[in-house]
């Protein structure tokens, strides 16, 4: 049934690991847009707050398909940019993980804001009294115990942004739903065993996360 | 507030109108009825293609019409279905079409899922570059220049594993991504069965712009697929497609829907019976 996959003629594990990396990349990118669109949106700026809410609206609600074609279709094959890449792998890979940041920051965001409206105002007032600046109540008062709080909300929105990678695979990343799409035009009479497998895959990746990041937000909440 | 109520209401209106077409599209399943089921393409000129206006037009098309005809059942007795790639094998085992007439390759893989007719055409991996590059002129060529075609299909694959390992190659969802990758220049040239650049290079909008390589890269046999074990209805067929070939019918259909790009094609094959 799996014999498939003696063949040597698929990169399992290889494309797997090409998952992970952009799921990770990814998912440092977007924590730190996020916290600086998080930031934006609870600024006393007018301007800022606008842009926030803006881009987070506008982000949020264009699904993920037309945000990566996008990187590819508009900075790549029309103006060019190619994010310091040579190799077209490379450049779907790059420009992959930008369209990822891009759209899972506003998720990373509101996860966030969730999590600051959890520290009780009278917090911050008694920071602003004490004479502190709002980057300092931000970054000394509101955000370590935002983030927190914002534990669980952040988990889901890391497993999903795993499984989101594979819209990349429109792109030309080489990662595993690519892989995928190799085996289905080959393997016409293992259709169903290709699609377990990929899932178990994602499982594989996921199901930890989701465990570890339960136990670790049962261990940070800020208990009031 | 009053913004937020008029959102409400608007995204109400949205739902309503998506269910109300949902249910108006409703069609009939099965294929045993007096209609006929027939999976094609719906997004390859030249092969299967839907148009706008709601109807279909294609190489593809036009020998599932043959045959369908043939079989009993004029054009207003057919219902098409789309057929992707990854689905083919399913809605054939499930009943879900008659057959499938959709740049349907017969492998050995495939073969142990379903039957095919015919083949009815031979085509080849070809390239389709700008119509002013010259540079390529044979296979050693591509090994640098940048290629471009689809993610996961057997022409990708035939480029990245055997034909040219050091090429370039710049996987995408659809063959017109990779259009716009070639006319602006940041890839050299796209690559995938001759039938389908032909189709693509013969469109209107595209006409003058690119132009076929010419090098057979493979050979891909299309076949009819169908039901595994039903030898009568792959007789039938076998039958519709030696009449179509030695009526001219065939002849006509390739010039007319390859004939703008240039493209030589093979003499029609012999179908295997």
């Amino acid at each position: 049934m799996f014999d498939f996959l003696d063949s040597g003629q698929y990169d399992l594990l290889g494309a797997f690991w090409v998952t992970a990396q952009l799921a990770l990349y990814s998912a440092i990118g977007s924590l730190i847009w996020g916290t600086a669109l998080a930031a934006m949106r609870v600024s006393p700026v007018p301007l800022m707050r606008t842009f926030g809410t803006t881009y987070v609206n506008l982000v949020r609600n264009t699904p993920l398909t037309v945000v990566i074609v996008a990187c590819s279709f508009g900075l790549d094959q029309t103006l060019g940019i190619t994010l310091g890449a040579d190799s077209s792998e490379d450049i779907g890979f790059r420009l992959a993980i930008l369209g990822l940041v891009a759209y899972t920051g506003t998720f990373v965001c509101e996860a966030l804001r969730s999590g600051i409206n959890t520290v009780p105002t009278g917090q911050a007032e008694a920071g602003r009294a004490l004479g502190l600046s709002f980057t300092q109540v931000l970054t000394l008062v509101v955000l370590p115990q935002a983030f927190r709080a914002a534990v669980t909300p952040l988990a889901n929105v890391l497993i999903a942004l795993t499984k989101n990678t594979t819209v990349a695979a429109a792109i030309g990343a080489a990662e595993a739903a690519l892989l995928m799409k190799d085996m289905i035009e080959n393997e016409a009479d293992a259709l169903f065993v290709v699609f377990a497998l990929f899932a178990f895959g994602f499982m594989v990746l996921t199901l930890p996360t989701g465990l570890f990041l339960g136990w670790a937000a049962k261990r940070l909440a800020v208990k009031r | 507030m009053k913004l937020r109520k008029i959102s409400a209401a608007a995204s109400a209106a949205v739902v309503l109108a998506l269910t109300a077409t949902a249910c108006g599209s409703g069609s009939d399943s099965g294929s045993n009825g007096d209609k006929i089921n027939i999976g094609i393409k719906f997004d390859q000129p030249g092969m299967g293609l839907k148009t706008p206006d709601g109807t279909y037009t294609g190489f593809d098309v036009d020998v599932a019409r043959y045959v369908a005809k043939e079989l009993g059942y004029p054009e207003d007795k057919i219902n098409w279905k789309q057929a992707p790639s990854a689905e083919r094998e399913n809605m054939i085992k499930n009943g879900d079409v008659k057959y499938i007439v959709g740049t349907y390759s017969i492998t050995e893989k495939r073969l142990k899922e379903v039957d095919f007719a015919g083949p009815y055409f031979v085509a080849h991996q070809d390239l389709l570059v700008r119509a002013d590059d010259n540079s390529i002129t044979k296979v050693e060529d591509l090994n640098s220049k940048k290629l471009c075609s689809v993610a996961g299909s057997t022409s990708a694959q035939n480029v990245r594993d055997k034909l040219a390992p050091k090429a370039d190659l710049r996987q995408l969802g659809g063959y017109s991504e990779c259009l716009t990758g070639l006319e602006n220049k940041s890839v050299d040239a796209l690559t995938t069965d001759a039938t389908i650049l032909a189709g693509y290079a013969a469109q209107k909008e595209h006409q003058g712009k690119f132009k076929l390589a010419g090098l057979s890269l493979s050979d891909e046999k299309y076949g009819i697929g169908l039901k595994k074990g039903d030898a009568d209805l792959k007789g039938k067929i076998n039958k519709a497609l030696e009449k179509m070939i030695s009526d001219g019918t065939w002849d006509k259909l390739v010039k007319q829907h390859f004939g703008p790009s240039g493209y030589k094609n093979d003499p029609a094959p012999k179908i295997a019976g």
